[in-house]
């Protein structure tokens, strides 16, 4: 089958909080009610920009961002991913009380696990940088790595890295979280209201065709993930992103007894313990370039190899239930952020490539300062859209992401 | 009724609708009343479907109360998704299959909407 268009509408129009009609202007229009495009709703209502409406094709959570592993951590390879991921954390650790739901957010660290030189030359060096910018995080013998999680079999394993403030997190409530409270202070959302078009309108902004009704928009933001692109191309622009398949699994229910988010560097596996006791996890498999959502024997099979040869005791541990999901890849790794140059009040935020959930507390924080006349954050110049994707993208090694893991 | 199953508008007290999650009749019509609807969003916000039997028990149930809550036909509710796999495997059970089998020509798996395949 290939690379699947979107899916036939299904405009059977329900809404979050007041319903009704959308209204015929407002000041932003986001399109995409995943955690990106409802952090961004969320937090321009709480700077009092609530003329938003948010159109969501589906329900809350069909897309990537009901279908991660629910990682949340701050050990990157750039200083930038590192500090836009401490203010994530800051952020998750207040969310339950500033959003009234729980998201279940345990710190448990996250320990990576390296079998070659390379792997521990790349941990050595990232540990080097992170502690430069405050975080905790250090390299262990394989011993370091055994008191943490005695349950590993640690053949192979030539050095770790730990830090104990990364952590993992419920991904549904965060979503009804920014919902809710965004709805609370006027924010309209749309969902099952697929947008079939964008048009320019001549005073500028975009009239926002939707199966509910067309918004004048001011400004309008594509939050629409893996299908970014589509949106983008309704008003004529290219975004150079695709999807790729990412699956996931969850085990039967345990008692507690994992406490970091464990990854293998060398089979990109990670695995964690949620906080209703289910192992979730999954591993790197040769990229598919595919909306679908299928789940296959050849994941089952390679993650539980992995897993098993890892963790021998949970060979009798069951699975219940396996997943995908869609990652919206960019040719470097990062993000793509802002209006390109040719459609202004047009602005993207997508090529999040698997890690959108984690950094969307603090992205969405960032988008809203700028669009309510507030400081505009570096990451709109180095995520700018506008930036070179050829061949030689994010060929400069301070500029490159290279721990984008699973 | 009949065909409905169960009449759930006539339940009276605390009513177990998924016995995996111990979701309750109230829990899924609050589900409803806050927007999330849809028997996918019912079966996230409340859990109903995610235990041990993956919905092989409360799957009708929860639709039937989902129709006669929105007043919709139950023929028009459509199942949740099915998961892989079929029923809970261990891990090592998976683990003795040999991912990459000679000759195997690539393993689309069962998609959660199959209209998307073209």
């Amino acid at each position: 089958m290939g690379l699947a268009g979107p899916r036939p509408d299904a405009a059977r129009g329900q809404s979050i909080g007041a319903g009704g009609p959308p209204p015929a202007r407002a000041e932003v229009v986001v399109i995409g009610a995943g955690v990106m495009g409802l952090s961004i709703a969320y937090n321009l209502a709480a700077r009092g920009m609530s003329d938003v409406v948010v159109f969501e094709r589906g329900y809350l959570a069909e897309g990537a961002s009901g279908r991660n592993g629910g990682g949340v951590r701050q050990q990157w390879s750039t200083e930038l991913n590192v500090r836009l991921m401490q203010q994530s954390v800051e952020l998750c650790r207040g969310f339950a009380q500033e959003l009234g739901v729980n998201v279940w957010f345990r710190q448990g660290g996250y320990l990576f696990l390296a079998r070659s030189a390379a792997e521990v030359a790349r941990l050595e060096r990232n540990a080097a940088m992170q502690a430069r910018l405050g975080l905790p995080t250090r390299v262990l013998e394989p011993a370091g790595a055994q008191e943490i999680v005695p349950e590993l079999d640690l053949t192979g394993i030539l050095a770790a890295v730990f830090n104990p403030s990364d952590g993992i997190l419920f991904p549904w409530p965060f979503l009804w979280g920014y919902a809710q409270r965004a709805a609370a202070m006027g924010v309209k959302i749309y969902t099952f209201t697929p947008v079939r078009g964008i048009e320019r309108a001549a005073g500028g902004g975009y009239d926002v065709v939707s199966a509910a009704g067309t918004v004048r928009a001011r400004r309008v933001i594509d939050a629409a993930g893996a299908w970014s692109p589509e949106v983008a191309r309704m008003v004529g622009v290219g975004v150079p992103t695709h999807p790729i398949r990412h699956e996931i699994c969850s085990s039967e229910p345990l008692k507690p007894f994992l406490g970091p988010m464990v990854s293998e560097l060398q089979s990109g596996l990670y695995f964690s313990q949620s906080m209703r006791g289910e192992i979730v996890g999954g591993v790197s498999l040769p990229p598919t370039i595919t909306y679908s959502t299928g789940s296959t024997l050849r994941f089952l099979a390679t993650y539980a190899r992995r897993l098993v040869a890892l963790v021998p005791r949970l060979g009798n541990v069951k699975v219940l239930r396996a997943w995908a999901g869609a990652y919206d890849q960019s040719p470097d790794g990062n993000p793509i952020l802002g209006p390109p140059p040719d459609a202004p009040d047009f602005y993207l935020c997508c090529g999040f490539v698997g890690h959108g959930f984690m950094m969307a507390p603090a992205v969405g924080v960032h988008y809203a300062e700028w669009l309510t006349g507030g400081p505009r954050h570096e990451m709109f110049d180095r995520f700018r859209p506008g930036r070179s994707f050829g061949p030689d993208a994010g060929a400069e090694p301070e500029e490159r992401e290279d721990f984008n893991i699973g | 009724m009949s065909d409905r199953g169960p009449a759930p508008g006539r339940a009276r007290g605390k009513v177990i609708v998924c016995r995996c999650e111990d979701v309750t009749l109230k829990d899924v019509r609050h589900s409803i009343a806050l927007g999330y609807a849809d028997i996918e969003e019912v079966k996230r916000y409340t859990g109903f479907g995610t235990g041990p039997c993956q919905g092989k028990e409360c799957h009708a149930l929860i639709a039937a109360i989902i129709a006669d809550e929105a007043g919709r036909d139950p023929a028009s509710i459509d199942p949740f998704t099915a998961r892989s796999p079929i029923s809970p495997a261990p891990l090592r059970l998976l683990a003795a299959i040999d991912p990459e089998p000679e000759g195997d020509e690539g393993d689309e798996g069962d998609d959660d909407t199959a209209e998307e395949h073209d």
